[in-house]
C-alpha cells in the first residue's frame, strides 16, 4: 500500500527484469549448490545416484521457481503473505494429525510427487508475515506492548507446532528468525534485553536449583539435558557421531585428504553423512580452504542480502531480505556449530548442500522474494 | 494509509541501523567458525588425523608357516598340509538355513557343528566369515565347488595344518603340536604376538615343544582398512613375517620305523647311535601313539585308552624311561677297577654260587657257580661274585665316577620332552638324598647294575658308544638348522688307559661270538658286520630266601609286572664300531633271549641300510627271521601315510 506512494515507471517490466536480478547471489548460490552437488557425489562413494541426480533436478526446479517468484511483483507477496502464514500453520496442523512419521518425528505430509515438510514452508512464510505485519504497523507503534505480543503470539504459534514434531532444530530458527525481524523493525531494546535477560535467569535458576529441596525439573530431565549439552558423556549413543564428526573435520588438515579420499565418510564412521554432517565430509575432503571457502560463500550471500536490502527503501522488501538472509545464515551457522561441536546436535542441514527437497526448493523460492524485493525496489 | 516521507525515511534508517547492528553479529558468529575450523583443521590436524587412522586402520597378524622336520635323508617327518574348510558368510547367504540344509546334502557335517556354526552366525556381524566344517577332504571341497550356484554364501578356504606322515613311529620324537592354551600362555614366557591368535600351534611335546621357537618363525603383519561396522575394505600394505626355520634331525626315519616295527608288541625302549658323530640314528619307544590325534583335538575316548594302557604308549621309554641297568652295568664296575689298579685282567676270583658280606648272602645268577673265573670270562658268562668281589676293593664312589664318564647318571641335552637324568649312586647321593650312610651292601648291589642304579635306554647307549670309541661321544639329534650343520657330538678322549678298554671290548665280542658268551644266540654270522655287547637282566623285585630254596620262580610264571627287566647294550663292527645301541624291554625277561635278538635286527638294519641279507644270521634262525622280515614290511604305523618304507 504503501508503494504506491513510489514512482513505479521506473520499475522494469516484462523480460527486462531478467537483467534487473541480482546476479551475484545467483551465482552464489549456483556455486554453493555446486559444492554440495560435489560432496553427494562423493559421499555416494563417486555415483551421481542415489543423491546427485535428484538433487539436482530439484536444484534445477528450484532455480525456476526462484526466477518466476522473482518475476512477481513484491506487492503481490506482500499482500499474500497472510494467505502464505495462514496456509503455513494449517499445514503444520495437519501435519500433526495426518503426518507421516520418519526417524521419530512427523515432519512430513506427502502431497503426491513429493513430500513436504510443511516446518520448513513455515520458517519463510513467518518471515514474510512478520515483514507484511511491520509494514502495516505505524512506524510509532512499533514498540508499543500490544502490537509487540501480537507478533510474538505470531511466532510462537508455528514453533509450538513444530516442536511438538518434534522438530527443535527448526523451532529454534523460527524463534531467532522471528525475533531477528521484530529486532530488525525497531521493536525497542528493552525488550530483547528482557527476554535475553529473563531467559539468561531462568536458565540459571534451573541449573542452580539442581540438587537443592527446591529443584526445578526432574532428576531424568536434567540427565537428559547433560547429554545434551555435552554428548562427550555418552561416547557410544550421542557422542559417538559428533566425536566421529570432528575427528572427520579435524582430520582434513590445511587442504584436506583429497576428493573422494575422506577416510572418516568413506568408511562409514559419519553419521548422516549426505545430510545434516555434509559438512564434515567437505572439511574431511578439501582441508580447511575447502571448508573455509564454503564460509565465505555463505557470507557473501548474506552481504549481497544485506546490500540489497539497505538499498531498498520498501519497508516490507528490507524486512523481507533481512529476515530471509538471518533465516539463511541461521541455517548454515547453526549446522556448522552442530558439526563443529560448537551447538549440540540438533538436526538443522546445511542449506543448499545437504540433500533434501523441501529445504532446498523452500529456500530458493526465499531467493526468489529477494530477487523480486530487488527488481521491484523503488527507485 | 499513508505514511508520510518522513516517517519512512525514519523507519528506513532504523532499519539500516538495525540491520548494520544484525550483521555485525552475523560477521561475528562467522569468525568464531572461522576460528573454530582452523583450530580444528590446522593446529590440531595431527591429532584428529592420528585417530582418524586409528578408526580405519586394523593391523591383523599373518602367521608364519611353520617350520618342517626332517630326518637325515631329508625325508619329511613333520610336515605342513593343506586342509580345507567351509565357511559361510551370512549376509551372502540368504536364507542360511537352506543353504546348510543343500550344504549337508552336500557333504558330511556333524550335527553339533552345524548347531555351533548357526549359533556364532547370529552373534557375529553378518560379514564375518563363520567356520562350518573343518578338514575335508578334496573330494568333498570339490563337490562344494561343482555346486556353487546352489550355495550363495558357502566358500572353501583352504590353510595349513601340520602332519606326521609317519605316525606314531617317530611320536614321541617329534613330538605333535596342539592349539595354545591359558596354560600354556600362564606356563610360558614369551612375548610373542602369536601365542594371541585363537587356536594357534604351538608345539606342545617332543622336538616340536623343545624347539618351538626355531619351528615358529615370526609374524607378519597386515594393515586393513575396515569401515565403521568393522568390515575390511582393503588391504593397505603386507610385511610377510619370517617363516619358521627347518630342521634336520639325525634320526634316519626308516630305521626308526624299522625299530618301532621290530618293538611291536612289548613295552620297550631302543636306541641307535652313530659313532662317527653321536648322531641318534633311532629313539624308539613302544608302545607308541599317533600324534595326528592330538593335532586335531583328541578324542575323549583316545585319550582314555592312552592313558590307561599298563604299556605307557604317552612315555618316550627311550629317553624317559629310568632302569636298573643289570649286567649291563659291570663294564662299568670292573673298569673302574682296572683303571684304580686294584684289579688285573688275569687275576681270578672265586665264584661258589654267592658271595657273603657282613652276613648278607648275594647270589650268582648260576646256582653252582662259575669257579675261578677272570674278567673276561666274567664278563662274557656274566658272572656276579666277580663283581661282588672287585666292587668292594673299588668301592661306590670310584664307580659312580666311571659311571658318569661314561655317560650314566647325567642328563644328556636332547631336545625332547623329558630326558631323564638317571642315577649313578655315590655316598655323598645317599646322604642327602636318603639321610643314610652308604652301606657296602649297597655297593655290591650297584655292582651288577641292581640297588639304586638307574639309567635310560639312551645312557646305556652312550655309554656303549664310549666304550666302542673311547672318546666322550655326546648324542646329538639335530643335525641341521636352516641348513646350518650343528656341532658334532664326537668329542675328546674319555682318559680311559687303552689296554683296560681293550680287555673289556674284547670280552664283549666273546658275549656275542663265543659259544660260552650269554648273547652266543644273537650273533652276527656276517664277518664284517659282527656284533659286541652285553645282555643285562634287572630284577624288579625282591627274591626271599625261602623261594631260593625252592627255586627262582620262572619269569613265564610271574606276572607281567613282576617279570625282569631285559636289557642289551651293542656295538657294531666289532673290530670298527660303526653303531651303539641299546634295548631295554621291560619285563621282558631274560637279556639274552628278549633284548639281544632285537638289538642284533636293529645293527644289521643300520648297517645294512636296510633288511639285511639271511647269510648275516646265523643258519638256524634264518626261516624265523625271514618271516618276520615279511611281516615287518606289511605293516602299516598307526596314523602313518601309507607303508612305512622300511
Amino acid at each position: 500500500m504503501s508503494y504506491l506512494e513510489y514512482n513505479t515507471k521506473y520499475v522494469p517490466t516484462g523480460l527486462r527484469k531478467v537483467l534487473h536480478l541480482n546476479w551475484p547471489i545467483i551465482l552464489l548460490l549456483i556455486a554453493v549448490a555446486c559444492a554440495g552437488f560435489l560432496m553427494l557425489y562423493s559421499v555416494a562413494g563417486g555415483s551421481m545416484t542415489p543423491w546427485v541426480e535428484p538433487q539436482m533436478e530439484r536444484f534445477a526446479l528450484g532455480m525456476v521457481l526462484m526466477i518466476i517468484v522473482a518475476m512477481v511483483p513484491i506487492w503481490f507477496w506482500r499482500n499474500m503473505a497472510f494467505v502464505a502464514y495462514g496456509g503455513s500453520i494449517l499445514l503444520l496442523l495437519g501435519v500433526e494429525f495426518f503426518g507421516e512419521v520418519r526417524m521419530g518425528a512427523q515432519r512430513w505430509i506427502d502431497i503426491g510427487f513429493m513430500r513436504l515438510q510443511p516446518s520448513e514452508l513455515t520458517k519463510i512464510t513467518l518471515v514474510m508475515f512478520l515483514a507484511a505485519y511491520y509494514d502495516w504497523l505505524p512506524n510509532k507503534k512499533t514498540s508499543h506492548p500490544l502490537w509487540v505480543v501480537l507478533p510474538v503470539l505470531f511466532i510462537l504459534a508455528p514453533t509450538m507446532l513444530v516442536l511438538n514434531q518434534p522438530d527443535l532444530g527448526t523451532a529454534l530458527l523460527l524463534l531467532i528468525g522471528g525475533a531477528a525481524v521484530m529486532f530488525l523493525a525497531g521493536v525497542h531494546w528493552a525488550y530483547f534485553a528482557t527476554v535475553v535477560g529473563g531467559g539468561v535467569a531462568a536458565i540459571v535458576a534451573v541449573f542452580q536449583s539442581r540438587g537443592t529441596p527446591w529443584q526445578l525439573l526432574q532428576d531424568y530431565q536434567y540427565r537428559r539435558i547433560d547429554t545434551f549439552l555435552d554428548p562427550a558423556n555418552d561416547p557410544l549413543g550421542a557422542g559417538y557421531h559428533i566425536t566421529q564428526a570432528k575427528i572427520a573435520l579435524g582430520s582434513g588438515g590445511w587442504t584436506g585428504r583429497g576428493f573422494m579420499q575422506g577416510t572418516q565418510s568413506r568408511l562409514n564412521f559419519l553419521p548422516e553423512k549426505h545430510t545434516d554432517f555434509i559438512f564434515t565430509t567437505l572439511a574431511e575432503e578439501f582441508g580447511f580452504v575447502g571448508a573455509f571457502t564454503l564460509l565465505v560463500l555463505y557470507l557473501l550471500i548474506v552481504l549481497f542480502c544485506i546490500i540489497s536490502a539497505l538499498g531498498n527503501r520498501d519497508r516490507f522488501a528490507s524486512l523481507l531480505t533481512l529476515g530471509i538472509a538471518m533465516t539463511f545464515f541461521l541455517f548454515f551457522a547453526v549446522n556448522m556449530a552442530m558439526v563443529t561441536g560448537l551447538a549440540p546436535v540438533v538436526g538443522v542441514p546445511l542449506p543448499l548442500v545437504s540433500y533434501g527437497g523441501s529445504a532446498m526448493l523452500v529456500l530458493l523460492v526465499a531467493f526468489g522474494l529477494v530477487q523480486s524485493a530487488h527488481i521491484h525496489r523503488p527507485r | 494509509m499513508k505514511r508520510p516521507p518522513k516517517d519512512i525515511i525514519a523507519s528506513a534508517r532504523t532499519i539500516s541501523r538495525r540491520a548494520l547492528v544484525m550483521g555485525g553479529v552475523q560477521l561475528g558468529v562467522i569468525a568464531a567458525l572461522g576460528w573454530r575450523l582452523q583450530s580444528m583443521q590446522v593446529e590440531q590436524a595431527d591429532e584428529f588425523r592420528l585417530l582418524a587412522e586409528e578408526n580405519r586402520i586394523n593391523i591383523r597378524l599373518l602367521p608364519p608357516s611353520r617350520g618342517l622336520i626332517f630326518d637325515r635323508n631329508g625325508i619329511a617327518i613333520a610336515a605342513n598340509e593343506q586342509n580345507y574348510r567351509v565357511v559361510m558368510v551370512r549376509e551372502d547367504a540368504g536364507d542360511v538355513g537352506e543353504v546348510l540344509a543343500k550344504l549337508t546334502e552336500i557333504v558330511n557335517i556333524d550335527p553339533s557343528d552345524l548347531s555351533r556354526a548357526m549359533e556364532e552366525m547370529q552373534r557375529r556381524s553378518p560379514f564375518v566369515p563363520v567356520t562350518i566344517a573343518d578338514r575335508l577332504s578334496w573330494e568333498d571341497v570339490a563337490q562344494i565347488n561343482l555346486n556353487t550356484p546352489a550355495l550363495p554364501g558357502i566358500q572353501a578356504e583352504v590353510g595349513l595344518s601340520r602332519v606326521y606322515p609317519w605316525g606314531a613311529d617317530l611320536a614321541h620324537v617329534v613330538g605333535y603340536v596342539g592349539p595354545v592354551s591359558d596354560f600354556d600362555l600362564s606356563r610360558i614366557d614369551d612375548a610373542d604376538p602369536l601365542l594371541q591368535i585363537p587356536k594357534f600351534q604351538i608345539g606342545k611335546t617332543g622336538a616340536e615343544n623343545k624347539l618351538e621357537r626355531t619351528l615358529r618363525g615370526s609374524a607378519g603383519t597386515r594393515r586393513i582398512e575396515v569401515n565403521a561396522a568393522g568390515r575390511i575394505m582393503r588391504e593397505l600394505d603386507r610385511q610377510e613375517g619370517d617363516p619358521g626355520k627347518d630342521i634336520q634331525l639325525t634320526l634316519d626315519s626308516r630305521l626308526q620305523s624299522y625299530v618301532q616295527a621290530r618293538l611291536d608288541g612289548e613295552s620297550a625302549g631302543a636306541v641307535v647311535i652313530d659313532l662317527e658323530n653321536g648322531d641318534l640314528r633311532a629313539i624308539a619307544s613302544a608302545p607308541a601313539f599317533d600324534p595326528n590325534l592330538f593335532v586335531r583335538g583328541i578324542s575323549v575316548p583316545d585319550w582314555a585308552a592312552l592313558n590307561e594302557d599298563k604299556y605307557r604308549p604317552l612315555a618316550a621309554k627311550a629317553v624317559q624311561g629310568t632302569y636298573p641297568p643289570g649286567s649291563t652295568f659291570k663294564m662299568v664296575t670292573v673298569m673302574a677297577a682296572m683303571e684304580a689298579g686294584l684289579v688285573t685282567p688275569d687275576e681270578t676270583v672265586y665264584c661258589p654260587g654267592f658271595t657273603d658280606v657282613f652276613n648278607i648272602r648275594f647270589h650268582c645268577w648260576k646256582r653252582g657257580g662259575h669257579g675261578n673265573i677272570d674278567l673276561h670270562e666274567s664278563l662274557k658268562q656274566s658272572c656276579d661274585c666277580y663283581y661282588y668281589e672287585i666292587a668292594q676293593r673299588v668301592g661306590i664312589d670310584k664307580m659312580a665316577e666311571m659311571a658318569r664318564k661314561l655317560g650314566l647318571g647325567v642328563r644328556h641335552d636332547l631336545p625332547l620332552s623329558a630326558v631323564a637324568e638317571g642315577l649313578a649312586p655315590d655316598k655323598e647321593w645317599k646322604a642327602r638324598v636318603r639321610g643314610e650312610d652308604w652301606r657296602i651292601g649297597d655297593t655290591v648291589n650297584a655292582s651288577i647294575g641292581q640297588g639304586y642304579v638307574l639309567t635310560s635306554p639312551l645312557q646305556l647307549a652312550v655309554m656303549t658308544a664310549r666304550i666302542a670309541t673311547g672318546r666322550t661321544v655326546t648324542p646329538r639329534l639335530i643335525r641341521l638348522i636352516d641348513g646350518v650343520e650343528q656341532p658334532s657330538g664326537l668329542g675328546e678322549s674319555l682318559g680311559i688307559n687303552e689296554n683296560t678298554l681293550r680287555r673289556i671290548r674284547a670280552s664283549m665280542e666273546d658275549v656275542c661270538n663265543h659259544r660260552r658268551g650269554t648273547a652266543y644266540g644273537s650273533r652276527i654270522t656276517d664277518d664284517a658286520h659282527k656284533m659286541a655287547g652285553k645282555t643285562g637282566t634287572s630284577q624288579v623285585r625282591r627274591i626271599t630266601p625261602e623261594e631260593r630254596a625252592a627255586g627262582v620262580t620262572k619269569n613265564e610264571d610271574l606276572p607281567w609286572e613282576r617279570r625282569d627287566h631285559a636289557l642289551f647294550v651293542g656295538y657294531a663292527p666289532y673290530d670298527n664300531p660303526r653303531y651303539a645301541v641299546s634295548v631295554v624291554v621291560e619285563h621282558g625277561g631274560g637279556g639274552s633271549r628278549a633284548a639281544a635278538p632285537i638289538a642284533r635286527d636293529i645293527i644289521l638294519q643300520a648297517q645294512y641300510g636296510g633288511p639285511p641279507p639271511l647269510e648275516a644270521y646265523p643258519a638256524g634262525v634264518r626261516d624265523k627271521i625271514a618271516a618276520q622280515q615279511r611281516r615287518i614290511e606289511e605293516r602299516v604305523p598307526p596314523g602313518a601315510k601309507g607303508r612305512s618304507r622300511v
